[in-house]
C-alpha cells in the first residue's frame, strides 16, 4: 500500500480547486490537487458567458454595488440562501476578477463611445464613459439589476480556467491527473484524506492530510438531458455522504438552463439572450413578454425554464422527430456581434445542428445545468460534522445559491469560494490544533475496504450491466424528479431507485485486466449516484412548498412559514436503505434582507411570521442611513465583515464612487 | 450517450447506415496485450456523433474499450483521436460525414494510457513548465480593492484569440517534428508563448522568449509542413504565430 502524506489535499482541479490550493501553497504549506482528467479539461472551462463581479465600469453598470449584487443574489435564491456567506461572496467577486486579471485572463474591456446594443428586440445606443476606457466591461444576465456578467466573448470559463491552471504551475503546485478519491479516511470525527484510485493503472493509493477539501463539482450527471460534462458525476459529493458523517445541503434544489440546444443537450450561453436574443414558440412567437412582462427573457432561469415547459404542454411546442422545443434567435445581434462575442455557440451550433445562428434559428429545450446542493459547510467551507473535510464550488452548500442560482454566479463561486476557503484551510493547517496522530491501521483499514468493494465486482456471479443501471436512473430522474414536481411521480422515483440499488447488488465487472477498467468505474460509481439521486429525490418529495427551481405541482406557493429551512441529508452507512433528512432554519430576524417578492415569477406566498417584523427594523434603519454612509447602514442591518479572512475585508474601489460608497460622478 | 431523450416521431428505421468501426486495441498495464485493431459494427442514428457512437459500442458491445471524453461539446479538448488517419475532436466529429469504414486510433505523439486515451495532460503540463506558460511580472503583489489597471480592448481580443487553444493536441499529431523529437514545444507551446508576448502584462523581452523558442526545441525546430495549421479543430492562426515567433527570435538580441 502507497501513502502520500501531505499538508492539504484538494479533490478536483478546477477553478474552485485550484485557486484554493493557491491560496493554502502562498501560506507556505504543502498542498496536492487530485484530478480526474488534466486540470484544464474540468467543467469550470465550459462556462462561457462570465462572472458576477460589480465593477460598475459600464454605461448599464453604473451605480452597480456589493448592495445591488447582494440582493439580486438573495432574490434569486428565492431567500433560500446564508446571507452571511451571500454578502461575503459579493464583496469578495471584484476582487477576484482584479486578480484573475492580473494573472492574465483577458477580461473583455470598455471602449468609450457609442455602441449599438439589442434590447428588448430593438437596437439602441448606449454610450460608454471615457474615463472607464480599458476597464473591465460587464454584459447583461438573466435575474440582475444592472449589467454585471464580466466576459472573455464566450469563453470566459476557458480563459478563468486556463490563467488559473497555469497559476497553479507557477506556484509549483503538483496536480495528480487521472485520481479518483473514491472513500474519505475519518474516524467519525475527524478526516485525514482520501483513498485514491489512479484511473490510468487501477492502483490504489492513500493520501494522508491535515485538511481534504472537496471541489469536485456538481452532480448533473445523475440526469439524463445535462449540459454538465460526463466527469460531472458528483463523485466527491458522494464520499462525503458515504463517511455516515458529514451531511449534504438542499440536493432537492437542481437548476434547468433554459437554452440547451435541442436534442444534443450542450449548453448555449445565457449571454445569447443577456445580448438581447428572444425565445420564440412554433408560431415565431415571442412568449416570454406574456407570462414575465417584466423581466421577459430575462427573468431568472429557474422562472424561464419553467415557462418554457409550460408552453410546450400547452400545445406551442415545435414538432421534431426527436420530441418538442422552442427556438432562440439571436439572428437580430447581427453576424459581428455573433462573429466575435458568441462565437462557441456558433460553432455548437455548426458543429451539432449543422445550423448558421446568423441566418436561422436554434433548437432549444431547458435541461439540468447546476446542482445549487452540496457538502454542507459552514462560512469558512468546512464541514461542521466532520472536522478537517472543507469543500468549495459546485461541490459545496456553502449556502450563497439558495434554491436557484443566478447566471454568472457560478464560476464566480468557483473563483471567490476559492479564495476564501483557501484562507481558512491554510490559517487551520497552520494550527496545533490540525496535527494529526493517525494510525496506520485506520488507513489499511480503509484501504482495505476499497480493494476488497473493488474486487467484489470483478468476482460478482451477478449479471447486471452498470451502464445500462446508470441510464435507467438518469431517465427516471429526468422524468420524475425535474422541472416540474408532483408527490406522486417523487414517490414513484424513490421507490424506482430503490429498486436499482437491488439491482446494483448484482452488478458484473468482466474484464480482470489491469488498468483504468471503464466497466469498474461505472460500476462503484453509479452505486454512489443513486445514493446521490436519493437525497435529491426523497429532499423533493419532502419539501411540499416551491422554492427558487424547486416547483412542486402540488405545492405550488413558497412557503416560509413552514419551509424556510435548508435540507440536510446524512446516509447511515449500516443502515443503508434511506437518506436521513433533518432541517437547519433560517432565521428572518438575523436577514439582511428579509423574504420578499423576486421581481419574477410568482408573487404568492406563504410569509414567516418574522418576516414583517424584521422588515419594519430594516426600513428603518435604512431611512436613518438614507443618502448616509451605505457600509455604516449595512453593517448595522447585518455585521459581516469580520468573517472574511482580514486580506478580503478591504472596500472595493469604483470609477466615481466616495468614501461613503455613493455614486458622485454619475454619467461623467 | 447521456442526451435529450430521443423520441422518435417519425419511423425513419430502415435507412440508417450500418457502420463498420475499427478501434486500435491496447493496454500497456496487460503485460500480455499485442496491440490489435478490434472491429465493431453500430447502426447509425440520426445526428450520431463519434461520442454517442464510442459509449454505444462500450455500453452494449465492449465495456473494456477507453476514451476520453469530457465536455462532449467541443470545448475542453479531451477527446482528440485520430479518425481515418486524421486528427480531430471525437465529439464534435458526426458519423454522417464519414465513410461507412471508421477507423479509430489513439493521437501519436503521446504516452499511451489505453487503446484510443493518451496522456495529453502529462504532455502539456511539462510544456507549461518549460515554456512558463504564465505572466511574468516583476511588480510587487497588487492591491485588488484597488482599481483595475486598464488594457487597450482591442489588445483583450488579440489576447483571446490566441488563448482559444484547448490543449487537444491534433497540432502535435499532425506534427513532423514532434513525431520525431520529444523534446519539441510544437505550435501549442509556440502559440502560448506568442499569447504572453502580446500581453502587456507580461515582462518578458524576446531575450528570455529566445531562452526557450530559440532553438530546435522551439521556433528553429519547425519544418514548416503545416500539418498544425491544418488540423486545429479551433482555426487558430497556428503557422502565422510561427512564423511571427521566428522572425522575432532571429532577431532579438541576445
Amino acid at each position: 500500500m502507497k501513502t502520500i502524506y501531505t499538508d492539504a489535499l484538494v479533490i478536483g482541479g478546477g477553478l474552485a480547486g485550484l485557486r484554493a490550493a493557491i491560496g493554502v501553497r502562498r501560506a507556505g504549506h504543502d498542498v496536492i490537487v487530485l484530478s480526474l482528467v488534466p486540470p484544464k479539461r474540468s467543467h469550470s472551462a465550459a462556462a462561457q458567458g462570465g462572472m458576477q463581479a460589480s465593477l460598475g465600469n459600464t454605461n448599464k453598470g453604473l451605480g452597480d454595488n456589493e448592495d445591488i449584487h447582494f440582493a439580486d443574489t438573495v432574490k434569486g435564491s428565492d431567500w433560500g440562501c446564508d446571507q452571511d456567506v451571500a454578502r461575503m461572496f459579493v464583496n469578495t467577486a471584484p476582487k477576484a476578477v482584479r486578480e484573475l486579471a492580473a494573472w492574465g485572463v483577458p477580461w473583455g474591456r470598455v471602449s468609450r463611445g457609442s455602441h449599438e446594443h439589442v434590447i428588448d428586440g430593438k437596437t439602441v445606443s448606449l454610450p460608454e464613459r471615457d474615463d472607464a476606457h480599458g476597464m473591465i466591461a460587464a454584459r447583461n444576465f438573466g435575474g440582475t439589476q444592472k449589467w454585471r456578467t464580466c466576459y472573455v466573448s464566450d469563453g470566459t470559463g476557458h480563459s478563468m480556467l486556463y490563467t488559473m491552471s497555469n497559476q497553479a504551475i507557477a506556484e509549483n503546485i503538483p496536480v495528480h491527473e487521472r485520481m479518483e478519491a473514491i472513500s474519505l479516511i475519518h474516524d467519525g470525527e475527524r478526516c485525514y484524506g482520501a483513498v485514491v484510485r489512479n484511473l490510468m493503472t487501477g492502483e490504489l493509493v492513500t493520501y494522508i492530510a491535515k485538511a481534504t477539501c472537496i471541489a469536485t463539482g456538481g452532480y448533473g450527471r445523475i440526469y439524463r438531458a445535462t449540459t454538465n460534462a460526463v466527469i460531472n458525476e458528483g463523485m466527491g459529493t458522494a464520499i462525503a455522504l458515504e463517511t455516515g458523517v458529514a451531511t449534504l445541503g438542499n440536493m432537492e434544489a437542481v437548476q434547468f438552463h433554459p437554452t440547451g440546444i435541442f436534442p444534443a443537450g450542450i449548453l448555449v450561453t445565457e449571454g445569447c439572450r443577456g445580448d438581447g436574443g428572444l425565445l420564440l414558440d412554433r408560431d415565431l412567437h415571442r412568449f416570454m413578454p406574456d407570462y414575465e412582462p417584466e423581466k421577459k427573457e430575462l427573468a431568472s432561469r429557474d422562472v424561464v425554464s419553467r415557462w418554457m415547459e409550460h408552453h410546450i404542454l400547452s400545445g406551442k411546442g415545435v414538432q421534431s422527430r426527436f420530441g418538442e422545443h422552442l427556438w432562440l434567435d439571436i439572428r437580430l445581434l447581427g453576424k459581428k456581434h455573433i462573429e466575435g462575442k458568441l462565437r462557441e455557440v456558433k460553432e455548437i451550433c455548426e458543429y451539432f445542428l449543422g445550423v448558421d445562428p446568423i441566418k436561422d434559428l436554434i433548437p432549444v429545450r431547458p435541461c439540468q445545468h447546476y446542482s445549487m446542493g452540496g457538502v454542507r459547510t459552514n462560512y469558512k467551507g468546512e464541514s461542521p460534522q466532520l472536522r478537517g473535510l472543507f469543500a468549495a464550488g459546485e461541490a459545496a452548500c456553502w449556502d450563497m445559491h439558495g434554491f436557484n442560482r443566478l447566471g454568472g454566479n457560478s464560476v464566480a463561486e468557483t473563483a471567490v469560494a476559492g479564495m476564501i476557503v483557501g484562507e481558512f484551510m491554510a490559517d487551520y493547517v497552520g494550527t496545533e490544533g490540525a496535527d494529526i496522530t493517525v494510525s496506520t491501521a485506520l488507513i489499511r483499514d480503509a484501504y482495505n475496504m476499497q480493494a476488497s468493494r473493488l474486487a467484489g465486482y470483478c468476482n460478482s456471479k451477478g449479471n447486471e450491466n452498470p451502464f445500462h443501471i446508470m441510464r435507467s436512473m438518469q431517465e427516471l430522474m429526468s422524468s420524475n424528479v425535474a422541472i416540474f414536481r408532483h408527490g406522486d411521480k417523487l414517490q414513484e422515483a424513490v421507490s424506482q431507485l430503490q429498486a436499482l440499488r437491488e439491482r446494483a447488488k448484482n452488478i458484473a465487472v468482466h474484464s480482470s485486466a489491469r488498468g483504468g477498467s471503464p466497466e469498474l468505474v461505472a460500476a462503484y460509481r453509479v452505486e454512489s449516484m443513486l445514493r446521490l439521486s436519493l437525497c435529491v429525490a426523497q429532499g423533493a418529495l419532502a419539501r411540499e412548498e416551491s422554492r427558487g427551481a424547486h416547483f412542486r405541482e402540488d405545492f405550488k406557493l413558497r412557503n416560509d412559514k413552514d419551509w424556510l429551512c435548508r435540507t440536510l441529508a446524512s446516509w447511515n452507512m449500516s443502515e443503508d436503505f434511506m437518506p436521513t433528512l433533518n432541517y437547519e432554519p433560517l432565521d428572518v430576524m438575523k436577514m439582511e434582507m428579509p423574504p420578499g417578492w423576486r421581481g419574477y415569477g410568482a408573487k404568492d406566498r406563504v410569509d414567516h411570521p418574522d418576516t414583517p417584523v424584521r422588515q419594519a427594523e430594516v426600513d428603518s434603519i435604512k431611512a436613518k442611513y438614507e443618502n448616509g454612509n451605505r457600509f455604516d447602514c449595512q453593517d448595522e442591518l447585518m455585521a459581516y465583515r469580520a468573517k472574511l479572512p482580514e486580506a478580503l475585508q478591504g472596500k472595493n474601489a469604483r470609477l466615481g464612487e466616495d468614501d461613503n460608497g455613493r455614486l458622485v460622478e454619475a454619467g461623467k | 450517450m447521456n442526451t435529450i431523450p430521443v423520441k422518435q416521431v417519425e419511423a425513419g428505421a430502415g435507412e440508417y447506415r450500418k457502420l463498420t468501426v475499427n478501434i486500435f486495441r491496447h493496454n500497456p498495464q496487460d503485460e500480455n496485450s499485442v496491440p490489435h485493431m478490434d472491429t465493431f459494427e453500430v447502426e447509425e442514428a440520426d445526428s450520431m456523433t463519434l461520442f454517442i457512437l464510442l459509449n454505444e459500442i462500450r455500453e452494449n458491445q465492449d465495456p473494456t474499450v477507453q476514451f476520453d471524453f469530457v465536455c462532449r461539446a467541443g470545448i475542453c479538448g479531451s477527446c482528440a483521436m485520430l479518425v481515418n488517419g486524421r486528427p480531430k475532436l471525437a465529439c464534435r466529429t458526426l458519423t454522417q460525414e464519414l465513410p461507412q469504414v471508421l477507423n479509430l486510433a489513439p493521437l501519436p505523439g503521446f504516452e499511451l494510457i489505453g487503446d484510443l486515451s493518451v496522456n495529453t495532460g502529462k504532455w502539456m503540463r511539462n510544456m507549461s513548465e518549460h515554456l512558463e506558460t504564465w505572466i511574468h511580472n516583476r511588480e510587487q503583489e497588487r492591491d485588488f480593492c484597488e482599481l483595475e489597471e486598464k488594457m487597450e480592448p482591442e489588445v483583450a481580443d488579440k489576447i483571446y484569440e490566441l488563448e482559444r487553444c484547448v490543449e487537444c493536441g491534433c497540432c502535435i499529431a499532425a506534427c513532423g517534428t514532434a513525431q520525431m523529437r520529444a523534446d519539441f514545444v510544437g505550435a501549442v507551446g509556440i502559440n502560448q508563448l506568442a499569447r504572453f508576448k502580446i500581453d502587456p502584462r507580461d515582462d518578458r523581452t524576446d531575450a528570455d522568449f529566445y531562452e526557450v523558442l530559440g532553438t530546435e526545441e522551439g521556433v528553429f525546430g519547425c519544418m514548416t509542413l503545416l500539418g498544425c495549421d491544418d488540423m486545429c479543430p479551433k482555426e487558430l492562426p497556428l503557422a502565422q504565430q510561427i512564423a511571427y515567433m521566428r522572425r522575432k527570435m532571429a532577431l532579438a538580441e541576445v
